[in-house]
C-alpha cells in the first residue's frame, strides 16, 4: 500500500472538512477500498474514515418505511428483527455477502457507493425504488447508479442514508462466482403499490439495470411459471473468463424466477 | 504517523504507527503476537481472523489507526492460563489441522460462530459459515467436527452456569 494520511471523521460536517485534503477518499468499511489500497488499483492521499459517526448508523422502521443508515453493516442489515418483518428478502441479501468476517465491517452506505457492478445491494435499491439520501440532496435509485462503479455522487458527498416503502413482496437470488462467491447474476423482484420491478446486479455491462422482460412477464402474473420461455437479450451483458453473455442473459432469467419463488414463500 | 492504543487481549497497549500500517501488521510486528496470520493477503482466506470490539474481522483489511479505541483479542489471549479455550481444545481432540497455517483464524471464526448460535450449530450452517477461512490441508472435515463439538460443550458449560445462577 502507498503511503496515506488517515482522518477519523467525528461527524459529517467534520468528514466534508477533511475530505477537501489533497486526494482525499471516504473510507466506511473498507472492504473494497482497503484491498484495492494493497494491490495498489487504488491510491487516495488521504482517507476519511465515516465509521465513527453515530448518526449514519442504525435502521427505523416506521410502517412501511424503511431507512437504513449508511454506515450500518451488512451484518446488522441481516439480523435486524424490524426489518426482517416488513422486508426479510434484504435480510437475506445482506446475509450472503462477502463471509462472516465482512459483513461484520462492510457497510450499506459504502457498498451504495462504490456501485460494483456485481455488488448484492445495488439492485435491491433499484428494484425497491429506493432513495439515497446524502448529505446534500436525496436521489431516487434510478438516478443514482451511472454505470461500472459510478454513481450520481459529486466527490465531497456522502451517503448518509437509504430509505424505501417495503413492498407487499420482494425475493432475491444469485448465482455467486464459484471462487469469489461475487453475483455473476443476482436479480431482485419487488411487487408493491406500483407494479414490479426487477434489476439485475453482476450482469450488465454498464452495471445494475432494470430487466424490461422479466418485468413485463411478472406483471402479468407474479410467479416463476410467468417466466417459461422469456428470453433476455444479451446485447449489453458482461463477457469475462467465467461467463458469456448468453449465458449470463439465461441466468438472468433462471435467477429471476427464484427470486420470483422466494419473494412467494 | 498516527497515534494509536487499543486494548489488546486485555492489556492497553499503544504505539506510533504509519497511516498504512495494516493491524494484523500492528499485532505481529509492534506487539510481537505472530500467531494472527497473513495467508492470502487479498482478504480471502481468513487466517488473519482476530475479535474487534466481539466480532470477528480480518486484520488484513482494516488498518491500525481504524482499530484505534478498540477492543481485540487474538488467538494468543483465547486460552486462560494453560487451559485450552474449548474451541482450541476441540481443534486439538479432534485434530482439526494439519499443517496449523490456518487454525488460528479458522479457531477466531469459530468462537464467534459459535457465540452467534447459541442454540446449537449443524453441519451446514459451521460449512456456509467458514465460507471466508480457506484451509489448503484437511479438506475442512475435521475442522467442522472439531467445531461441532466445541459449540456442545460450550452450550453444555452456559446451560449448567445458568442453571447455578438460578
Amino acid at each position: 500500500m502507498y503511503s496515506v494520511n488517515y482522518h477519523r471523521a467525528t461527524s459529517v460536517v467534520d468528514a466534508v472538512k477533511k475530505i477537501k485534503t489533497g486526494d482525499a477518499k471516504y473510507l466506511s468499511g473498507g472492504m473494497t477500498l482497503i484491498p484495492a489500497m494493497k494491490t495498489r488499483l487504488a491510491a487516495p492521499s488521504d482517507l476519511v474514515d465515516l465509521n465513527h459517526i453515530a448518526d449514519l448508523k442504525g435502521i427505523k422502521v416506521s410502517g412501511k418505511t424503511v431507512t437504513i443508515g449508511a454506515a450500518t453493516t451488512h451484518f446488522d442489515v441481516a439480523n435486524d428483527e424490524k426489518l426482517m418483518k416488513v422486508c426479510p428478502a434484504l435480510c437475506a441479501l445482506a446475509s450472503h455477502i462477502g463471509d462472516p468476517a465482512v459483513r461484520h465491517r462492510g457497510t450499506i452506505g459504502g457498498s451504495v457507493a462504490n456501485n460494483d457492478p456485481a455488488a448484492d445491494y445495488p439492485s435491491a435499491l433499484l428494484a425497491l425504488g429506493a432513495t439515497i439520501v446524502t448529505n446534500k440532496r436525496q436521489l431516487a435509485a434510478d438516478k443514482f447508479f451511472k454505470g461500472l462503479f459510478e454513481t450520481a455522487l459529486k466527490d465531497d458527498e456522502i451517503v448518509t442514508a437509504v430509505t424505501f416503502s417495503a413492498p407487499a413482496k420482494a425475493g432475491y437470488a444469485k448465482f455467486p462466482n464459484p471462487a469469489s462467491r461475487y453475483a455473476m447474476t443476482g436479480v431482485f423482484v419487488t411487487k408493491g403499490k406500483e407494479g414490479v420491478r426487477a434489476a439485475v446486479t453482476g450482469a450488465g455491462d454498464d452495471g445494475v439495470f432494470r430487466s424490461k422482460e422479466v418485468e413485463a412477464a411478472l406483471t402479468k402474473k407474479f410467479e416463476a411459471s410467468a417466466l417459461e420461455g422469456v428470453s433476455v437479450p444479451s446485447k449489453n451483458l458482461m463477457a469475462d473468463l467465467h461467463a458469456s453473455p448468453e449465458y449470463r442473459a439465461n441466468l438472468v432469467v433462471v435467477m429471476a424466477k427464484r427470486a420470483v419463488m422466494a419473494a412467494n414463500a | 504517523m498516527s497515534e494509536v492504543s487499543l486494548v489488546v487481549n486485555g492489556r492497553k497497549v499503544s504505539g506510533a504507527v504509519e497511516d498504512r500500517t495494516l493491524l494484523v501488521h500492528f499485532l505481529r510486528e509492534h506487539l510481537g503476537l505472530t500467531g494472527t496470520h497473513v495467508g492470502c493477503d487479498t482478504s480471502q482466506c481468513g487466517a488473519c481472523v482476530v475479535h474487534v470490539d466481539g466480532k470477528a474481522m480480518k486484520s488484513c483489511t482494516m488498518l491500525a489507526a481504524q482499530a484505534s479505541g478498540s477492543t481485540v483479542t487474538t488467538i494468543e489471549g483465547l486460552a486462560n492460563g494453560a487451559d485450552l479455550h474449548p474451541v482450541q481444545a476441540a481443534f486439538k481432540e479432534h485434530h482439526g489441522l494439519q499443517c496449523g497455517f490456518c487454525t488460528p483464524g479458522m479457531i477466531m471464526t469459530a468462537t464467534d460462530m459459535i457465540r452467534r448460535h447459541p442454540e446449537g450449530l449443524d453441519e451446514a450452517t459451521v460449512r456456509a459459515e467458514l465460507e471466508g477461512n480457506i484451509c489448503r490441508c484437511t479438506g475442512y472435515h475435521n475442522i467442522v467436527k472439531a467445531i461441532l463439538a466445541a459449540s456442545k460443550t460450550m452450550s453444555k458449560a452456559s446451560k449448567s452456569k445458568a442453571k447455578k445462577a438460578a
